[in-house]
């Protein structure tokens, strides 16, 4: 590796030729401070356009500041990061960017998790010396994200993810000057656009302009009205990341604690979307061997890859992306509507509540599971099988708000029959999680024979596409795994072009699979703790003594006394679903 | 409303034009700039055709289009008016000639009649400053004008 030498405030640093400044400081731990760049390491993601000028440094010999994240190092340059023009310069733009910024940080959802406002705690900024006009325009509510452009600081992060990254296209920043803000095409609202609602604008931006759709105090009115029976349910991901929220090492797990806090919330049943998710391994796993028996057996009516359908970001971007394509994912729904069609109909019955008495809450690291539970497809009559999808972030609110001192909480475990699960299920939470339980239970029911082991190292990582063979006792089955949609959509193209050698692939939207979900606790940048959590997933799994979804006795229990067999006739009606071509069409008139 | 009808045969052209710049999303302006010949405006359906054609979003089209002031959504009139602000014909009361149409048409600059027979636009110098002021309806020039004579120019077009 070829190396310069620098001098940073009197340290000579030796950097890798092409570091930028803010790397270099980072090397000798001068902190500069930055605003609109991003860098998510582990994930090789970067979003530097310079525009905010928050992290500019003086480089000898050059006429005006120079932006630390975006200058590249030289030879022998002279840097100086911290002298009073520094600082005044800095102080002046932070100043400017907050004079169009509204000051109502007491009432903003992002009050405590703002850069804009740690900025302007850690600049000590006691007045905004400039006064104006400020930008307004409409605020933007669909059914999972807000937009809010007013407090927007034009760091383009959020379009660097929908863009680069997902590929998904929505955001851009339109009109110009002091009009410019960031919108959909034709400033349509986001309900109307091809959004998916993965929810990784929110996850980057640094201010309150995107946020997500709240809903606790709806959660607080059900659980505070006597007539309904009030259960939740809590996705795999969620245990690896709420702890982050009270001031806990990214990375410890903290299952115990959290059903602990849910009954303390005033839930009835404290259940677990794991359940769930061992419940779609049986459906998904015998679609997966279905389609694939057929298959060899020469049916030239059945299309492989098969693809997973738990991830409703990515549902929603096939869905409006390639509608060509709608028959090829797994008919088998999310795990948090498996979990609502069965709290609803098996569980109530069970229990002797009506539908209508019953209310669904699940707590997801995602934010396209609340537009997701607001589908026609996943009510009866008009009831939803889920009722409210609270996130990550307003579960942690909703513990704070009911004065619970989560850390010093018991270890307690989820109620039975819906709070049963096995390690199979919880790696869910993470990129290659659900192909690997879907190998787990495939493998023996295919063969008949006992899998000895059952980690499979070759599925897991954080490459964003990664494939292995698995060896079915002499069939070799060819897996594919792609997270982030950008990456999801060169495997698509792939099938669509007939070249694609794969007989099943797993899809997850956000970064990470569900662990870097848009609903998760803010990285702010760190994706380190996104490894964290994902070792956390794993570390979960091996201490379970059940680690197969079919082994589940729960599971197996549901089957006898209700559904059946796996993709039988209760279980197509129950479990599974079907998918709309959701693209525009240019009216063309004659 | 005026419609502009979005015609196979133009949708066609406009696909020639993409092709004509191998289909480049970096050649971008200058698609749009030729749309914008073909349809005399660029409507949300064209910009849907020309992302589609140069494989961008298109949110990014708009962001364009939305950025340059030579761009528009709102389609021209049959007969786009256009009254020069150059310099001289600025000083020679260009203004009271733009008080005059507004008036006279009942709609202000970059809006199109609701008949669809006239729209209003204001330019910087068409380089006939001998003639200050100009005003251009369509491809006709009309110099050395006064407020007065706004009546009798729209009149010619509404018989």
């Amino acid at each position: 590796m070829e190396t310069i030498k620098i001098n940073i405030d009197n340290k000579i640093v030796e950097v890798a030729k092409g570091s930028t400044i803010l790397e270099a400081a980072k090397q000798v731990g001068i902190h500069i401070p930055t605003l609109c760049h991003l860098h998510l390491h582990d994930l090789n993601i970067e979003n530097k356009p310079a525009g905010c000028r928050i992290c500019v440094v003086e480089v000898a010999g050059r006429k005006n500041l120079a932006p630390a994240c975006a200058t590249e190092c030289l030879e022998g340059m002279v840097i100086n990061t911290n002298n009073i023009h520094v600082l005044n310069a800095r102080k002046t733009v932070l100043e400017l960017i907050l004079s169009d910024h509204p000051t109502d940080c007491l009432i903003c959802a992002k009050n405590g998790d703002c850069e804009l406002q740690s900025m302007a705690q850690e600049f000590g900024i006691r007045k905004i010396h400039y006064e104006g006009e400020q930008s307004t325009y409409r605020e933007d509510t669909s059914p999972a994200i807000i937009r809010d452009v007013d407090k927007c600081i034009m760091c383009r992060r959020c379009e660097m993810m929908c863009n680069e990254v997902q590929t998904v296209g929505v955001l851009s920043a339109v009109n110009r000057g002091f009009m410019s803000v960031v919108a959909p095409a034709f400033e349509m609202n986001l309900d109307h656009s091809e959004c998916t609602y993965c929810g990784q604008c929110v996850a980057v931006c640094p201010t309150g302009a995107l946020t997500e759709v709240d809903h606790t105090n709806a959660v607080i009115r059900a659980l505070a009205d006597p007539t309904k029976t009030v259960v939740v349910q809590t996705a795999p991901a969620v245990r690896a990341a709420l702890g982050e929220e009270f001031g806990l090492e990214p990375g410890t797990l903290v299952t115990g604690k959290l059903a602990a806090a849910l009954r303390r919330l005033g839930f009835n049943y404290v259940f677990d979307t794991d359940f769930a998710a061992d419940l779609t391994i049986m459906e998904e796993g015998t679609e997966l061997l279905d389609r694939l028996n057929r298959h060899l057996n020469g049916d030239k009516n059945v299309a492989l890859p098969i693809l997973t359908s738990c991830c409703p970001g990515w549902v929603n971007f096939f869905e409006h992306q390639f509608p060509e394509m709608i028959n090829i994912p797994s008919t088998a729904r999310s795990p948090q509507q498996m979990f609502g069609a069965i709290a609803k109909t098996y569980f109530a019955d069970k229990i002797g509540v009506k539908r209508e008495d019953l209310v669904v809450v699940s707590v997801m690291p995602c934010l396209a599971k609340k537009y997701e539970c607001q589908r026609d497809e996943f009510k009866t009559n008009g009831n939803p099988d889920v009722d409210y999808s609270i996130s990550t972030r307003e579960l942690a609110h909703l513990i704070k708000q009911l004065n619970i001192t989560f850390n010093e909480l018991p270890d307690e475990d989820f109620d039975a029959p819906l709070g049963e699960s096995t390690g199979a299920a919880v790696i869910f939470g993470t990129t290659g999680g659900v192909i690997e339980a879907a190998v787990r239970t495939a493998y023996e029911v295919q063969t008949g024979k006992k899998l000895d082991k059952v980690d499979f190292q070759e599925l897991r990582g954080m490459e964003f596409i990664r494939e292995a063979t698995i060896d079915f006792d002499g069939l070799p089955i060819k897996i594919g795994i792609a997270h982030g949609l950008g990456n999801a959509r060169k495997l698509l193209e792939e099938i669509k072009a007939g070249k694609s050698t794969y007989h099943a692939i797993e899809i997850m939207a956000c970064p990470g699979g569900c662990i870097g979900g848009g609903g998760q606790p803010l990285h702010h940048g760190d994706s380190s703790i996104l490894k964290a959590r994902q070792k956390a997933i794993y570390s979960e799994d091996a201490s379970k003594v059940i680690r197969k979804s079919h082994e589940n006795r729960y599971i197996v229990k549901l089957y006898e006394e209700f559904l059946g067999k796996p993709c039988g006739e209760l279980s197509h009606h129950l479990l599974h679903t079907h998918y709309f071509d959701k693209t525009v069409e240019i009216k063309v008139v004659e | 409303m005026a419609v502009i009808k979005l015609s196979a045969s133009k949708i066609d052209e406009l696909k020639d034009v993409c092709k004509s710049f191998n289909n480049d999303k970096g050649e971008l302006i200058n698609v749009l700039h030729k749309a914008q010949g073909i349809f005399g405006y660029l409507p949300a359906e064209v910009q849907e055709i020309i992302a589609k054609e140069l494989k961008i979003s298109v949110a990014q089209v708009y962001g364009v289009v939305s950025f340059y002031s030579f761009f528009t959504m709102t389609p021209k009139g049959e007969h786009p008016i256009s009254i020069c602000l150059g310099t001289a014909c600025y000083v020679r009361g260009a203004e009271k000639i733009i008080e005059e149409f507004k008036r006279v048409l009942n709609i202000s600059v970059g809006e199109t009649t609701p008949d669809g027979k006239f729209s209003l636009a204001c330019l910087r110098c068409v380089g006939a400053c001998g003639l200050a002021p100009v005003v251009l309806v369509g491809d006709k020039v009309y110099g050395r004008l006064s407020a007065d004579s706004v009546k009798e120019i729209v009149s010619e077009y509404t018989k």
